[in-house]
């Protein structure tokens, strides 16, 4: 018997740019990176230098809180360049691909949950696995209440998990067998209820069916309603495409970086499916699909409202399957704030009209269309926010950096993801998922 | 358009970063923007963002302001055409209130933006759009014959006092709107209260009767407008307070477009309903048996309710606070208005002590929510143990 859940609150953005249902294979880039900024809270100590040769699966660094903890190169090849920022900031170790080269592991037979978590933080597999709160990669020491793994998605122009992963379905399964061993209780699956999805077939699980709009498929809004996170507890969640990684690891023996991403936005001509692997270079996929215009672009690893900025010589970042390409908003518009003008630009607020069309499918850019403002309109945050926490007080408190009433307000609960929403629709253009992200950052430093 | 934005970033380039009038760039900047939407991209966060900003916001409630507005201005020389018994067509009567509110208004944003720019400067932020609404509310809950002079000394006080010292828009704790009155209200009584103010010129005149409703009941005198004229409007009061069929179209407004509370609009109603039966079952004198729905469409009720109470800053910020928050000030309202002869009219009163209260409200319904984590906190810990 599978649970429902909905919700009622969020919404659903329906813009312009959806990827076509086709895979393409073709895209060959050969410049891969691993960028530890997409491991959030994370100090990596570097293993390699320039120029050294590495194979697919071979440690790049290891995180210095937890010297267990691999990250391994996706392919074999070259490490062509180590990019620092500021305080000699690691940004990426970029590798050149070249030969074929793998690190193989020793699978046994008998696999029980220590040799598994061995096995995993060795290879590299181990960051697929990350936990709440806070979003940041799991601790092998911890056990979780529940795992998580959401197979669909609601963000604007998301990937399809049915379509990705539609050929792993095995691999899936023997990737959620190996997991299950790391509770005592099955894997949580949650599915669109309204989907005829092959994750419905998946076996030793509890399958959830979910529905409402964005942000449904954030694993915070279903596991509060799931199992939610109290002071002290911990859930993992991994994402889907991981999990068929996870199983071709122990399958293969070898660390397997698999990753399908859609390109996808409306600067694109054709937004397509391209299957590479992790870190790969977007350039020559977005020189596939083509951009519509000599225009500015922004190329965002990620999903438009919570994804982060690369450039469009950037590369897929670790946790993600989308690339989304709008145009730049950095142009004038006389008088736009007057209400009920310039409708062409969507709106949750019925102060423009655009929400009698909610059919319509919107180009989006960047502009900010207005200026960060003092707090004055309530409730239109609660609107879009389908967790049961006043997500203004909770942002009223982190901002005022008081970590009892932080925990009391629920931030345990949330992760910055899951204020994009709430980022997009505010009249005051407050940076919710920044004040969030600032605030978690207080949380692992102050309370642990 | 291009050659208006050639000019304007011409115009602009001294008070950019570094230049000598940096300081002052939020004053420039605020004509700019008022021009255009900037072209500012994100640059954090989300990457794509709502058309809705602050602007957008309060000229959606300046637009519902104005069919009450305009049906002040007209009964504002209706009321002294009629009251003085001369002949006059419906633009008479609105020239002579045109010419009685711009004046007011005028001076009200002139004093209120000059305040808020000079802050905007000091602080070195950009100048918030909240006064738009607040300039215009001022004026419109006055008596029209109040001399310009203590408008302005009203809104100067509301302004710095109420908003700027708590720390601007968005800080605030009670009404300015709201403040800038009652400050009249208690600092210059006789200008806003008495049956001499609330018909223009009827001080001048005498044998004008400009007594409102509400004024009569409390001094127990019989009142001859009918049910009719109380909903339209055509009454002595405050300038934009006496129409509630007009002030029910902006309020229409507000509630569409979801930038008023229908949640605060509606608790009042039921709460100012309420209790003005309660007070007609009770019956002990003209206040009491003034049937409840009179109650509900004369003096400042409707507009106090659509407009002053949804004020967001000041209002309750929680769903569920919302309710209570309107409950009350209509229960409050009637409550005044009925057991305080000195204070007739009490939805001024009453909105301005429960924004006092809003916070309190606010805290419980949050408290709710801490309390319920942290009994879910408590139980998973006896199942561990």
């Amino acid at each position: 018997m599978s649970k429902d859940i909905s919700f009622r609150r969020g919404a659903d953005l329906n813009l312009n740019g959806k990827a076509e249902k086709k895979i393409n294979e073709n895209s060959k880039p050969n410049s891969f990176a691993i960028q530890p900024n997409d491991f959030f809270s994370l100090f990596p100590k570097l293993i390699v230098r320039e120029g050294e040769e590495v194979s697919k699966g071979s440690p790049i660094f290891y995180d210095k809180k937890n010297s267990s903890i691999n990250f391994v190169s996706p392919v074999s090849g070259i490490v062509s360049k180590i990019i620092r920022v500021a305080k000699r900031k690691i940004e990426s170790i970029i590798i050149e691909n070249d030969g074929d080269r793998e690190l193989s592991h020793n699978i046994p037979e008998n696999l029980n949950r220590d040799n598994i978590i061995e096995l995993l933080t060795a290879s590299g597999c181990w960051p697929f696995i990350r936990q709440r709160p806070y979003n940041i990669i799991a601790n092998p020491k911890d056990t979780p209440k529940i795992i998580l793994i959401s197979c669909f998605t609601s963000a604007p122009l998301d990937v399809d998990f049915d379509f990705v992963l539609k050929n792993n379905e095995d691999d899936f399964q023997s990737g959620i067998n190996i997991l299950n061993k790391l509770i005592d209780s099955q894997i949580t699956l949650t599915v669109a209820s309204s989907s005829d999805s092959f994750f419905k077939n998946i076996k030793n699980v509890d399958l959830v069916q979910v529905s409402g709009p964005h942000p449904s498929a954030n694993p915070s809004v279903q596991i509060q309603k799931i199992s939610p996170i109290n002071m002290g507890e911990k859930v993992w969640i991994i994402r889907p495409e991981d999990v068929v990684n996870i199983g071709l690891f122990f399958k293969t023996g070898v660390y397997q970086a698999q990753r399908t991403v859609a390109i996808a936005g409306s600067s694109l001509k054709i937004p397509q499916y391209f299957k590479t692997k992790i870190g790969a270079n977007i350039a020559p996929m977005i020189k596939i699909a083509g951009l519509r215009s000599k225009a500015q672009v922004r190329c965002i690893n990620g999903d438009v409202l919570s994804g982060s900025i690369t450039t469009k010589d950037g590369h897929i970042g670790f946790y993600n399957n989308l690339i989304s390409v709008i145009p730049e908003g950095n142009k004038y518009r006389m008088f736009g704030w007057l209400p009920f003008v310039d409708n062409s630009i969507h709106s949750l607020s019925r102060t423009s009209f655009s929400w009698l069309f909610p059919k319509k499918e919107y180009d989006i850019d960047t502009n900010l269309n207005g200026e960060e403002r003092a707090i004055v309109v309530t409730g239109e945050m609660e609107k879009v926010f389908p967790m049961d926490i006043y997500p203004m007080q909770l942002l009223k408190v982190c901002m005022t950096g008081n970590i009892e009433k932080m925990e009391a307000f629920g931030i345990y609960e949330v992760v910055p993801e899951d204020f994009a929403l709430i980022d997009y629709a505010n009249t005051s253009k407050i940076e919710a998922q920044e004040i969030i992200s600032d605030a978690i950052e207080l949380m692992i430093k102050e309370a642990g | 358009m291009n050659f208006l934005r050639k000019k304007l970033d011409e115009i602009k380039r001294p008070f950019t970063k570094g230049e000598k009038w940096e300081k002052f760039a939020p004053a420039i900047n605020a004509f700019d923007t008022f021009l255009f939407v900037p072209n500012h991209t994100t640059q954090k966060g989300s990457h794509i963002r709502d058309a809705v900003d602050l602007k957008r916001t309060m000229v959606t409630v300046i637009i519902a302001l104005l069919p009450a507005l305009f049906y002040g201005i007209y009964n504002t020389g209706f009321q002294y055409y009629s009251q003085t018994g001369s002949d006059f067509t419906f633009l008479d009567a609105f020239m002579h209130g045109s010419l009685k509110i711009a004046p007011m208004i005028i001076v009200s944003y002139v004093v209120g933006l000059t305040i808020e720019f000079a802050f905007a400067i000091y602080r070195g932020h950009e100048v918030n759009e909240g006064y738009l609404v607040t300039g215009m509310l001022v004026p419109m809950i006055m008596p029209v014959d109040i001399p310009l002079w203590m408008v302005a000394v009203s809104v100067a006080f509301a302004v710095v006092i109420a908003k700027e010292a708590f720390g601007g828009t968005g800080m605030n704790i009670l009404n300015p709107a709201l403040t800038a009155r009652a400050f009249a209200f208690f600092a210059y009584p006789t200008y806003m209260s008495g049956d001499k103010v609330w018909v223009s010129e009827a001080s001048m005149i005498d044998g004008i009767s400009g007594e409102t409703i509400l004024g009569s009941l409390a001094a127990s005198q019989k009142v001859s407008y009918s049910m009719l004229d109380m909903f339209s409007g055509s009454i002595p009061g405050s300038i934009a307070e006496t129409s509630t069929l007009w002030i029910l179209v902006g309020a229409f407004i507000l509630i569409v477009t979801g930038v008023g509370s229908w949640r605060i609009m509606t608790g009042g109603i039921l709460g100012a309903s309420l209790m003005g039966l309660l007070f007609n079952l009770w019956g002990a004198n003209s206040l009491m048996s003034f049937s409840w729905i009179n109650h509900l469409i004369v003096g400042g009720f409707a507009f106090g309710i659509v407009f002053m109470a949804t004020d967001p800053v000041s209002a309750a910020q929680t769903q569920k606070g919302k309710w209570i928050y309107g409950i009350l000030v209509g229960v409050f309202c009637i409550m005044i208005r009925v057991f305080n002869p000195a204070y007739p009219e009490g939805v001024m009163l009453a909105i301005l002590l429960m924004n006092v209260f809003a916070p309190t409200i606010d805290h419980y319904v949050y408290n709710s929510n801490v309390v319920k984590r942290k009994k879910r906190w408590e139980s998973a810990q006896i199942k561990t143990a």
